[in-house]
């Protein structure tokens, strides 16, 4: 994402006597405390980088990977106008992730390793798209509910320290709010469809409740790296804090649709003034992040096949490139200092 | 993976409308202008973002240091009265 050129925010005020990783980590911490945002060509701890690398990653490749649920049903769709609809939010889908890529790519990670370590699964996406998409109803229940916890847990990192991830989720926010309405919309339609239709959109909303919860990740206490990403104002809010947001911003949403919580335990919570729900299947969680969800396989051969189907088109840009454009043009991306934000 | 190398890093300016300028919105890699050209309408103005989309290889930007800032932008520090609120002025004084 956006440039040194055009996009140089103040820096913390550096002092810098000695260069010694203590001062620079001084300035890095008054940046972070003051509420700046930290750009790519600042200073930063090694943990930092590492950590940003690994949550921009995780997040880009769910968007291009929560492209596939979806996409099996374009072919499907019912009318012209859900059809229409549905490419649009796939094509955003894989915008989203080219937004993530960008801006990853600050931190000094290359496209092309990022895309090796999902396609070798040592970089992670969200476990929710490895479950299938068995109806035409879940194509709304996708939208209402994983759209709108992804969109709980994306509004807060449009605050996040670090400058391109911020800007990438601005926009992708923006998108992404047409995503949860559609599918709320096409949810609505079929719970005041026939009998079968309404009982086809409780079916999804039972299916993809549970999983849409746990795309909030482990609880606080059982969460790796919270504690550390909320220290560095990477994250704002806790994972358990957001979950709650969720569920007492879908269970009114869910009354108004006509369908039900597939969970007998939530009720509301005077004193808290939130709603207590059930306890979550974290074994389900682990099983399905180490690989045995129902679809694991299924997600990552689909993206390795069409990547490696894809290359013929690569080369064969690139060949054209390579006879019609000035030389310069071709000089290695990561070569010199004037290299936009991808220079650490 | 296939065996060609990395397409180059291009960086993406937008005008969002006729009279504004064109504003840095992201960066893409293409393989050369013409495709990081469209590359970049169909990444950034999905939603008639822009009437005009400038690309630039992200080579040929050159950028200050973060570590020039305190010198290289240090002229301008010393001198107010180059904004016209330096300036008093007594009350009452009209189209000043």
């Amino acid at each position: 994402m956006a440039a040194v050129t055009a996009d140089q925010t103040a820096q913390a005020g550096a002092d810098r006597p000695e260069e010694t990783d203590e001062a620079l980590e001084a300035v890095f911490d008054a940046a972070v405390a003051a509420d700046e945002r930290i750009e790519p060509r600042d200073w930063m701890p090694d943990a930092y980088r590492a950590s940003l690398v690994r949550q921009m990653a995780q997040h880009a490749h769910s968007e291009i990977i929560g492209m596939q649920p979806e996409a099996n049903w374009i072919s499907r769709a019912p009318s012209l106008r859900r059809k229409a609809i549905l490419m649009a939010k796939v094509q955003d889908e894989a915008g989203h992730g080219l937004y993530l890529y960008s801006a990853a790519e600050t931190l000094g990670t290359g496209r092309e390793e990022l895309l090796d370590k999902l396609h070798a699964g040592r970089q992670r996406y969200s476990s929710i798209f490895n479950y299938p998409t068995l109806t035409w109803a879940d194509v709304g229940a996708i939208g209402w509910l994983v759209d709108g916890a992804a969109i709980t847990n994306q509004v807060p990192l449009c605050r996040c320290s670090y400058g391109p991830y911020a800007r990438a989720m601005v926009r992708i926010c923006k998108e992404e709010s047409f995503h949860q309405r559609q599918g709320y919309e096409l949810l609505l339609a079929l719970s005041r469809g026939t009998p079968a239709q309404h009982e086809m959109a409780q079916d999804a909303v039972n299916r993809w409740w549970w999983p849409s919860l746990m795309m909030f990740g482990p609880p606080d206490d059982a969460s790796a790296h919270s504690a550390q990403s909320m220290a560095w104002k990477i994250k704002r809010h806790s994972n358990d804090e957001l979950r709650q947001r969720f569920v007492d911003i879908c269970v009114p949403q869910a009354e108004a649709l006509g369908l039900t919580l597939p969970d007998p335990d939530i009720r509301w919570n005077e004193e808290r003034g939130q709603h207590d729900f059930g306890a979550i299947d974290w074994k389900e969680f682990q099983e399905v992040l180490k690989g045995n969800g129902p679809c694991n396989e299924q997600r990552l051969g689909q993206r390795r096949r069409a990547h490696e189907e894809g290359a013929w088109v690569r080369d064969a840009a690139a060949a054209y490139a390579g006879k019609h454009t000035a030389p310069q043009a071709h000089a290695a991306p990561h070569a010199t200092a004037g290299n936009g934000e991808a220079t650490a | 993976m296939s065996s060609s190398t990395e397409w180059p890093l291009w960086e993406v300016f937008v005008r969002s409308r006729r009279g504004l300028s064109h504003t840095h919105a992201g960066s893409l890699h293409a393989p050369d202008a013409e495709m990081a050209l469209r590359n970049a309408r169909d990444l950034y103005t999905r939603r008639s973002e822009g009437v005009s989309i400038w690309v630039v290889p992200s080579v040929q930007v050159t950028a200050s240091s973060p570590d020039e800032k305190d010198s290289f932008f240090e002229p301008a520090g010393d001198k107010p009265y180059r904004h016209p609120t330096f300036y008093e002025i007594p009350e009452g004084v009209k189209h000043l």
